[in-house]
């Protein structure tokens, strides 16, 4: 295997840098971030009267209604492409049975005590999957529920339905997105593999420890 | 635009009641079609279109009398025309002037997302104020009845207002002034069912044992009534719903799926926070980092003592 990129960088203290994220990645995620807080922030508007303030983000509430079915488009093409690069490392296997039954040692940072992890942990793997659903649900039932082009095509019954499953699935993706926030906060050393594209061989060894030993070539 | 004489009692998308002091001494307002009155002259679709300035596009005929063929947003009422034969193999013609009902209990509010866009007056009358309107269509979504329509040039949703500005200044709609016939009558909510019981019984010494009012109980009533010879049957009236409620999926998704949803939105975001200062963040410590760096460098100069011994 050859892996030169783990033997040149160098972190500001001299840590030696992996890399985890493409450009391309990172681009892919960030374009994907930025919709979904649009999306977030403009469909909290529309689902509750306590957060009609935020109609402002937008530009008041009818361009709400005109761009957040657009933006939620691009969301979905990007996020699309997003899960179809990171598919392949999202399959759980039976160390991430182990793992989410020691989900006690996961919160209290004994991490020693964990099965050795690959790229992605099965909490981090969970949520993929949760989103990938979510994102399905959303696309589905927000064309459904786009009444300037697409709502005049179904029954009334349908449409009702979509409101509640939009509502619901923007729900779980949104206390998903903010675990999956807290958790690059909490775990020192995430952010970066967003931001610049690297980790510490340090935070590769302790988090992700097969990923290391496989991409040290060890 | 705000009636100063009429306060409002419900304000789609807004947390806190609205002013409501006043409210009419004598209750509530209603208009009663009395369905077997009406002769189906339109005389009532013209005066709406007189009075809330409304030009329907000239449209084409479908081989029956309703014309326009549905409620838009430039029609805000029309003569739906229904041919029935009874038991007794004779035709019944029935007519029913459609429009919003003015639900007491509105799904079209109960959904709207845009604060003010709808109001109930204390008088009843549920009534959209368009330039506060989003154009997103729950109101479509929440109404049993089918009643609002989008406009698709201002992107704003349009209905009958029951006439609230010339209610307001002690008029009747303009449909009610205009009927020749009487069958469509405007005043208090009690003295139009007090009207409606007399009917009622008129029709019934006629013949129409099923006779009675609608004033479905499934939306709170309704501040548009109607006499029906077959109250039994509201179905036979284009379809008017026997027994309409605001859809069970309206009120999971108006109702207590919004406090739920923000609180546990907020309970996640707490949540971190707490675990934060509680259990604090998982660190790679400096000894960590070094030994890490051990590894890689052992690997590689395994490596390199491989390359070298071919």
């Amino acid at each position: 295997m050859k892996h030169p990129e783990h033997t040149t960088l160098r972190d500001v203290k001299g840590n030696g840098l992996i890399v985890r994220y493409t450009p391309n990645e990172r681009t892919n995620h960030w374009i994907t971030a930025i919709t979904f807080v649009l999306l977030a922030l403009s469909g909290l508007a529309m689902f509750h009267p306590a957060m009609a303030w935020l109609y402002a983000l937008l530009g008041g509430g009818q361009w709400t209604r005109i761009l957040h079915p657009f933006i939620g488009c691009v969301m979905f093409v990007s996020f699309l492409i997003l899960a179809l690069r990171f598919w392949h490392h999202n399959y759980l296997d039976k160390a991430d049975m182990q793992w989410m039954r020691q989900f006690d040692d996961v919160l209290n940072n004994r991490e020693d005590k964990l099965p050795p992890i690959g790229k992605y942990n099965a909490g981090q793997k969970l949520l993929f999957f949760t989103m990938v659903i979510c994102l399905v649900l959303l696309l589905l039932s927000g064309i459904v529920i786009w009444r300037r082009y697409f709502s005049f095509y179904f029954p009334i019954e349908i449409i009702r339905l979509a409101a509640v499953v939009h509502a619901v699935t923007a729900f779980v993706l949104i206390v998903g997105i903010i675990v999956h926030i807290y958790a690059a906060l909490w775990v020192k050393g995430s952010i970066g593999a967003m931001t610049r594209g690297t980790v510490t061989y340090g935070w590769a060894r302790k988090h992700h420890p097969n990923w290391f030993k496989e991409t040290i070539g060890k | 635009m705000a009636l100063q004489s009429l306060d409002i009692k419900r304000l789609s998308a807004t947390t806190l009641p609205e002013p409501q002091i006043r409210e009419p001494a004598t209750g509530t307002v209603a208009k009663l079609i009395d369905v077997s009155k009406c002769i189906g002259c339109k005389a009532c679709q013209t005066a709406c279109m007189e009075w809330n300035d409304l030009r329907d596009e000239v449209g084409d005929t479908t081989g029956v009398y309703d014309n326009p063929r549905d409620l838009t947003e430039h029609s805000w009422t029309v003569m739906r025309f229904s041919e029935y034969e009874n038991t007794e193999g004779d035709l019944e013609w029935l007519i029913r002037k459609d429009g919003c009902m003015h639900c007491e209990d509105p799904g079209c509010l109960k959904a709207c997302p845009a604060p003010g866009a709808i109001v109930q007056y204390t008088n009843g009358i549920v009534d959209f104020h368009e330039e506060n309107c989003i154009g997103c269509g729950y109101c479509v979504t929440g109404c049993p009845f089918n009643v609002p329509r989008i406009s698709k040039k201002d992107n704003r949703a349009y209905k009958c207002t029951l006439c609230s500005d010339r209610v307001a200044v002690g008029q009747e709609p303009a449909c009610v002034k205009t009927c020749p016939t009487g069958a469509i009558m405007f005043g208090t909510k009690e003295d139009m069912k007090q009207q409606a019981a007399e009917r009622i019984v008129d029709l019934k010494e006629r013949g129409f044992q099923n006779a009675g009012l609608y004033d479905p109980a499934g939306v709170g009533g309704t501040h548009v009534m109607y006499v029906l010879h077959h109250a039994d049957k509201a179905n036979l009236y284009h379809g008017l719903p026997q027994d309409p409620k605001i859809s069970a999926m309206v009120s999971l998704w108006k109702g207590l799926s919004k406090p739920l949803a923000l609180a546990g939105i907020a309970f996640a975001a707490v949540a971190g926070f707490f675990h934060y200062t509680r259990v604090g963040p998982n660190e790679v410590t400096e000894a960590e980092e070094l030994e890490a760096q051990r590894e890689v460098d052992e690997v590689r100069r395994s490596r390199e003592a491989s390359d070298e011994t071919p």
